[in-house]
């Protein structure tokens, strides 16, 4: 009898745990965030148990279930009893809009500050953005 | 609460192995027990399984005292770093005793292990290799399935891969069949993610004892030029500091909130958490310096 729970079905998403000193539960949520951000996870898709979270990430059942439930809590899952979770509509435009409110303080403050050691000029940061912008 | 542990001392001649240690278990949990060799973990495990009386102070397992209660301890595996089987032994009689001792004992579960770490059941098991023996006490543990099982570093011999095999089996079947698990290990890493509350013990005290989510973050490093770690530092336990010319690294303990690290990151310094085995190494320093102090 293999015991080991099957995960590899959730494809397209990026599983990686990144150790940032954060709660585990917290980046678990985030990382279900992404999926539906990206359009992995579609909205009314059954997202992946506690148990076969626990068991890809290889940490505690305890440990997912908060992650799930901070998400549930929020409104972003709901549960079908007996079933599982379940994206909930219109969570991607409420995550999209929160992401976007958190931008400047996760991406551009620390931009700025590197920027300001180098003596950059806003003007120079913003030519440095377009010209990345043209070669993505 | 499936273990109450109040006030346990346990002394053995001039040594204190376990000094005024009080807590709780809760059913349905992974524990780990961390902390140096000689810090009493081994003891204190002991004492939980009536192998051991307190010199003071109480333990309940289940409500009762632990000490020739059948009641109780048909309900508690302990696996020990150097189990010992009777000379006659084959592994096959190692299974049949957990499956004639413990009430919850799966048998196609024990036997799908055999097969997964590879262990000839007919080798007698004073002829099993150190890695092979500890495999036998990993399966015994996960195969009872007790309410309480006890894991003391179960995993000299074992090599990355099975030691590997061990964690994942742990949690899928912890998953499927909740249960108290206690796992004693220096491989603190290995397991920081299986650990859902951590207990931590130097010198015979219980120094910590908090959910391991909490403690992820208490303690940080904060590398920088000396203005800048102060910002962290000041008004902060600081554990340890070390410089390289205008450098400077401090291990401080206490909660950075992304306004005080936003501080110090536009102070050009870094702040970085410590992983749980980093974190227990430095509380544990301290610790020792604290009994240090307190003993003059």
């Amino acid at each position: 009898m293999n015991r080991r729970t099957e995960v590899a079905r959730f494809g397209s998403v990026r599983w990686a745990v990144v150790d940032d000193g954060r709660p585990i539960f917290a980046q678990i949520a985030e990382q279900i965030e992404n999926s539906i951000i990206d359009g992995s996870l579609a909205e009314d898709a059954q997202v992946p148990s506690t148990n076969e979270l626990a068991a890809f990430h290889r940490i505690n059942p305890a440990t997912a279930a908060k992650g799930i439930n901070e998400l549930v809590d929020e409104g972003i899952l709901y549960k079908k009893r007996g079933i599982g979770m379940f994206v909930t509509p219109g969570a991607r435009a409420k995550l999209l809009q929160r992401r976007r409110e958190q931008f400047a303080d996760r991406y551009l403050r620390p931009l700025l500050a590197e920027a300001h050691k180098l003596g950059l000029t806003s003007a120079e940061l913003k030519d440095m953005i377009e010209t990345s912008q043209e070669n993505r | 609460m499936i273990v109450n542990v109040a006030g346990v001392s346990r002394r053995f001649g001039d040594a204190l192995a376990l000094d005024g240690v009080t807590f709780s278990l809760r059913e349905n949990t992974i524990y780990g027990l961390l902390g140096r060799n000689g810090a009493g973990k081994t003891t204190l495990m002991q004492l939980l399984t009536g192998q051991q009386i307190p010199t003071a102070g109480t333990v309940e397992v289940l409500g009762q005292p632990p000490l020739e209660n059948d009641a109780v301890l048909t309900q508690v595996c302990f696996i020990r770093e150097n189990l010992r089987y009777p000379d006659w032994f084959k592994v096959k009689h190692a299974l049949r005793a957990g499956a004639a001792l413990f009430p919850h004992w799966d048998e196609a579960f024990a036997q799908s292990l055999v097969d997964d770490f590879a262990l000839p059941r007919d080798r007698p098991v004073r002829k099993l290799s150190r890695g092979m023996l500890s495999a036998v006490g990993v399966i015994l543990g996960l195969a009872s399935r007790a309410p309480l099982t006890l894991f003391d570093e179960p995993y000299l011999g074992l090599d990355a891969v099975a030691r590997q095999r061990f964690y994942d089996h742990l949690l899928a079947d912890y998953a499927e069949h909740p249960r108290t698990v206690v796992l004693s290990t220096h491989l603190i890493d290995e397991v920081a993610d299986l650990i859902e509350h951590v207990l931590v013990l130097d010198g015979g005290r219980l120094i910590v004892d908090e959910a391991a989510d909490a403690l992820r973050g208490q303690v940080v490093t904060v590398t920088g030029p000396a203005p800048a770690v102060s910002s962290v530092a000041n008004g902060r336990v600081e554990l340890h500091r070390m410089s390289l010319g205008s450098v400077v690294r401090a291990t401080v303990r206490g909660v950075v909130d992304d306004r005080a690290r936003a501080e110090a990151e536009r102070l050009g310094a870094k702040v970085e958490p410590l992983s749980l085995q980093q974190l227990v190494v430095s509380l544990v320093g301290a610790g020792a310096a604290d009994a240090k102090e307190s003993s003059r």
